[in-house]
């Protein structure tokens, strides 16, 4: 298929004038995080000058290194666990055969029709009454179970052919040692796809944190955001917009690196 | 010494609808035995109850005089080749050959002393490195043998391991097969849908339709007795041609179109049966031009394939195929003399399809010459 | 022959059956051993706390959330009948009729831009996915600044053009607009990345033959582009709709449920309830009637996904 050149130049002219609306938000916050505050003051769009004092004084206002260290933890955490469990549970829906799975695989299409925020209230009633407020375990245990990651991981296994099972079987290799040498290998660029995703959503919860940390030892980037913002209101833009950076600037690294797959295992998981 | 048995075996899915019924075999060892069939006949589940892939629903399976239907596969001591081959794609060749021998935890220096040995014997042994990937068709049909030799196991079972492959690799695979088969005297039951496949690889043959047993004997006996009609038609291509026939007197009525003579003492054989089905191979339709009795027959279709040639005739509601070896100038619409020997002709109850009596000559006169 | 095999098939039976048992048994414990970890935490995590919330859903609570008196039905009826949650209700759904098109109009506008094979293309896929990565907390730093009334930049372009200034979030009236405008965006990146797949997953044969028999742009884009993406759409309009429904974070960054309750989402309305108020009870029976709601845009979603129309 070859576009005509009148055709390529307006979708250049649309796709530009797009990206630049689309960026915008960002862009004039990242440019915000390097001026002085009587610039963002006066309206400047564009900075006058360049100073790093704001990226300083971020670190200054509020632990941000220690918020930073903490949502690493929790996102690294949740992430793994949500790998683990998802693909332990793949495995049982794709690959054994045993009574009662099909009952347990509706229950885990029903897990799906539970919005978090409609439970939101015993479970938190659940983590204080275990003492696990401002602990990481209450943090990220309560995410584990992921029911989306379950079915994207099952297609995926499901690409498998069964073949390769059969011949396990007639090898004498048990189901684990398939599961870690067979399975998992081949399933490799699901499993990115569903830890990029597990990594994203979980740098940037929101709700659960605000709710579960009333201090600053296990708070998170965005409840340091929050905490940012309130404690500065309207007056220092430019140190505010410098904590967004910070917050954003890992996520969309790896969003960067991972669109592709993230794209495709999306669309698979969602729509298979 | 019979290695596999198998007593009424059947299979069933929900206690109702029959796959498989009455399977009663035995194969010997070191035998290369083909199990054929057309899709649906049943012929890959037996193969798989064999693995222990299936659940056994009746009967007894013994393997080595012990039963096994309660055995799962890795305790059948046994090697099965796919398919589609089933080979790991993110393993090199050695790790696919040596997959069941970690399983099965045999030591390192006997793996390594085994890869190298099957590694050779299959011509594996540049390929060791690389990746399932990275090799030809060809190359990969012979890893996954090499695994199945890699294991030691006495009884290979095969489902249909050449459909992926064409023509040409098939046909050279097929010897290949054969030939480590008998060096290694291993026992093999072997799944095929393709006749060919069945009739040059197989010491005996099976051929199963609709879940039954159709026949098992070694290929001739196969082509020239086949026990009723679906053996005769699924057996032997060009297609054996059939067609209705009636006792007239002295004389066969073939397809209210061809009459021939017969001997009293076929007659009295045949007139017990009231519907007759006549088979005769295509190779069997003979030029007739130095014989008045023959049977003029109109031309429909020419094939020419070098070495012989295929013409087609209608017999009245059946298309026939004359087999005639060497090139022939013969145009559609042209008429044929053809000679039909009651020697050649195998008959058949329509109503059961059984085999009433065969063929008493089998060879052609052609091959006799040669011979 | 058959005789023999009945009684050996006897004498063998009682073994088999027991072997069959015994391995029934096996794969059954194997398989609850993988399923277990996920079955745990969704009860503990997910189905206790759905039938506890319906079990507060008819009780006060005091300040810790522990059950005081049984109120029947008259939580729920307060909530059907009292201004403020009514108001909650209102501007939830309005939310939703805000964002939902607003966010499938804007995706499926850039999916189709994203989806031409030109040079470089792969830059503006990457621009259109990133609101994805960034946070609902930055987002809402990142729009509060745009919003700002003296120095952000909507209204200093709108001076521009000689129009007043306007109080995007200090306003009632277009408080919650403002609100569905910066999570249009946020949502944006997703659905992009979703429908771009889709686009992608259709065959290019299809255009191929439509180019042949020399269909317009339109023309393809009407007759294969959009009904060959309606599976596609479909789950993003429903994933859409649930995640209006869930919105919380830019409302607490951004305006808190204000002014004048405008922005109370029913999500901010449960927090607000539970654990600024401590009425468990009143916050438990909206927390149901959310997820009634979400239950019934799910089952739709798997009802009608099942069937993968195409809408042609």
């Amino acid at each position: 298929m070859t576009i005509p050149t009148h055709q390529k130049v307006i979708f250049y002219l649309l796709l530009i004038v797009s990206a630049f609306v689309i960026f915008a938000p960002a862009l004039i916050a990242f440019s915000m995080s390097f001026m002085l505050g009587q610039d963002v003051m006066s309206g400047k769009i564009l900075p006058p000058s360049f100073t790093l004092d704001n990226y300083v004084t971020v670190f200054e206002r509020v632990p941000l290194l220690r918020f930073l260290l903490n949502s690493f933890i929790i996102s690294i955490v949740i992430m793994i666990g949500q790998l683990v469990l998802s693909s332990l549970a793949a495995y049982a829906f794709v690959f054994l055969k045993f009574k009662g799975r099909d009952v347990l695989f509706f229950i885990f299409i029903a897990t799906m029709m539970v919005p978090f925020e409609a439970s939101i209230i015993p479970n938190f009633q659940t983590i204080r009454d275990l003492g696990w407020i401002n602990s990481y375990i209450g943090l990220t245990l309560p995410f584990f179970a992921l029911a989306f990651g379950t079915f994207l991981l099952r297609q995926a296994f499901k690409q498998i052919p069964k073949e390769l099972k059969e011949a396990s079987e007639v090898a004498g290799m048990g189901d684990f040692k398939f599961f870690l040498t067979v399975v998992l290998p081949m399933a490799r660029t699901s499993l990115v796809t569903l830890g990029v995703y597990g990594f994203l959503t979980s740098w940037n919860m929101y709700l659960w944190p605000l709710l579960a940390t009333t201090t600053e030892t296990t708070r998170t980037v965005q409840i340091g955001l929050r905490q940012l913002q309130t404690q500065e209101q309207l007056n220092e833009w430019g140190v505010i917009m410098a904590g967004a950076i910070i917050v954003v600037l890992p996520t969309l690294i790896l969003l960067f690196l991972g669109q592709k797959k993230l794209q495709k295992g999306l669309a698979e998981g969602a729509l298979k | 010494m019979n290695l596999v048995k198998m007593q009424e075996l059947a299979k069933s899915y929900d206690n109702q609808y029959n796959v498989l019924d009455g399977i009663n075999l035995e194969i010997e060892q070191g035998e290369f035995f083909v199990l054929v069939g057309p899709s649906g006949s049943g012929k890959s589940t037996l193969l798989r109850m064999i693995a222990g892939l299936e659940d056994i629903s009746g009967g007894i399976l013994k393997i080595n005089d012990k039963v096994v239907n309660h055995l799962q596969p890795k305790d059948r001591n046994l090697s099965m080749v796919f398919q589609n081959y089933a080979l790991y794609p993110h393993l090199t060749v050695e790790q696919n050959i040596l997959f069941g021998l970690q399983a099965k935890k045999v030591s390192k220096q006997e793996q390594q002393q085994r890869l190298t040995e099957t590694a050779e014997m299959m011509g594996l042994s540049e390929l060791l490195k690389r990746k399932p990937k990275q090799l030809s068709g060809g190359q990969r049909q012979r890893v996954a043998l090499a695994r199945s030799v890699v294991s030691h196991a006495p009884l290979c079972l095969m489902d249909e391991p050449l459909s992926n492959l064409d023509a040409k690799l098939r046909a050279h695979m097929r010897i290949e097969i054969r030939r480590l088969q008998k060096k290694l005297g291993l026992t093999m039951i072997y799944v095929t849908h393709d006749q060919v496949e069945a009739m040059t690889m197989g010491d005996r043959i099976m051929v199963l339709n609709d879940g039954k047993i159709q026949q098992v004997g070694d290929p001739i006996t196969l082509y020239n007795q086949p026990a009723n009609l679906f053996v005769a038609s699924f057996i032997g291509s060009p297609k054996i041609n059939l067609g209705k026939a009636v006792v007239q007197g002295q004389q066969l009525l073939i397809e209210d179109s061809i009459h021939i003579p017969i001997s009293s003492s076929l007659l009295s054989r045949l007139t017990e049966h009231q519907d007759l089905t006549v088979g005769i191979r295509a190779e069997h339709l003979l030029n007739g031009k130095e014989n008045r009795n023959a049977h003029s027959l109109e031309v429909i279709n020419v094939e020419q394939l070098g070495n012989e040639t295929l013409l087609t005739f209608e017999v009245g509601s059946q298309i026939w195929t004359a087999k005639w070896l060497g090139q022939w100038k013969v145009s559609v619409g042209d008429m044929v003399p053809i000679n039909i020997s009651i020697d050649h002709i195998s008959f058949f109850s329509t109503k059961t399809t059984e085999l009433i009596k065969p063929a008493t000559i089998t060879t052609t006169e052609q091959e006799e010459v040669i011979v | 022959m058959n005789q023999a095999a009945l009684q050996l098939e006897e004498q063998y039976a009682q073994k088999f059956a027991k072997a069959k048992k015994a391995h029934r048994t096996k794969s059954l414990l194997k398989g609850l051993l993988f399923l277990l970890p996920s079955i745990i935490l969704f009860s503990v995590f997910l189905f206790y706390p759905l039938f506890k919330t319906i079990y507060l859903s008819f009780f006060l609570t005091d300040s810790s959330g522990a059950t005081t008196v049984y109120v029947g039905l008259n939580n729920y009826i307060n909530i059907f009948t009292s201004p403020l949650f009514v108001k909650s209700f209102q501007v939830t759904f309005l939310f939703v009729l805000y964002t939902v098109p607003g966010t499938i109009l804007v995706s499926l506008f850039l999916a189709i831009l994203a989806n031409e094979k030109l040079k470089g293309i792969g830059i503006f896929r990457t621009i259109f996915s990133s609101t994805m990565g960034i946070s609902v907390a930055a987002a809402s730093v990142f729009w509060m600044f745009l919003f700002h009334p003296s120095i952000g930049w909507l209204n200093q372009i709108l001076a521009v053009f000689g129009i007043d200034a306007i109080g995007w979030l200090t306003d009632p009236n277009s408080a919650l607009i403002s609100v569905a405008i910066s999570t249009i965006w946020m949502n944006t990146g997703f659905t992009f990345l979703i429908l771009l797949g889709g686009l992608q997953s259709i065959d290019s044969y299809l255009y191929e033959s439509a180019d042949i028999d020399g269909a317009s742009y339109f023309y393809k884009l009407r007759r294969i582009t959009i009904p060959m993406l309606s599976p596609t759409l479909f789950f993003v309009i429903t994933v859409s709709f649930i995640s209006a429904f869930q919105t919380f974070g830019q409302v607490d960054m951004l305006t808190r449920g204000g002014p004048q309750n405008e922005t109370n989402v029913i999500v901010y309305s449960i927090y607000q309830d539970a654990f600024m108020n401590y009425q468990h009870g009143v916050a438990s029976a909206q927390a149901v009637v959310l997820f009634v709601i979400i239950l019934i845009l799910t089952l739709i979603q798997f009802k009608l996904g099942e069937k993968k129309v195409h809408y042609q």
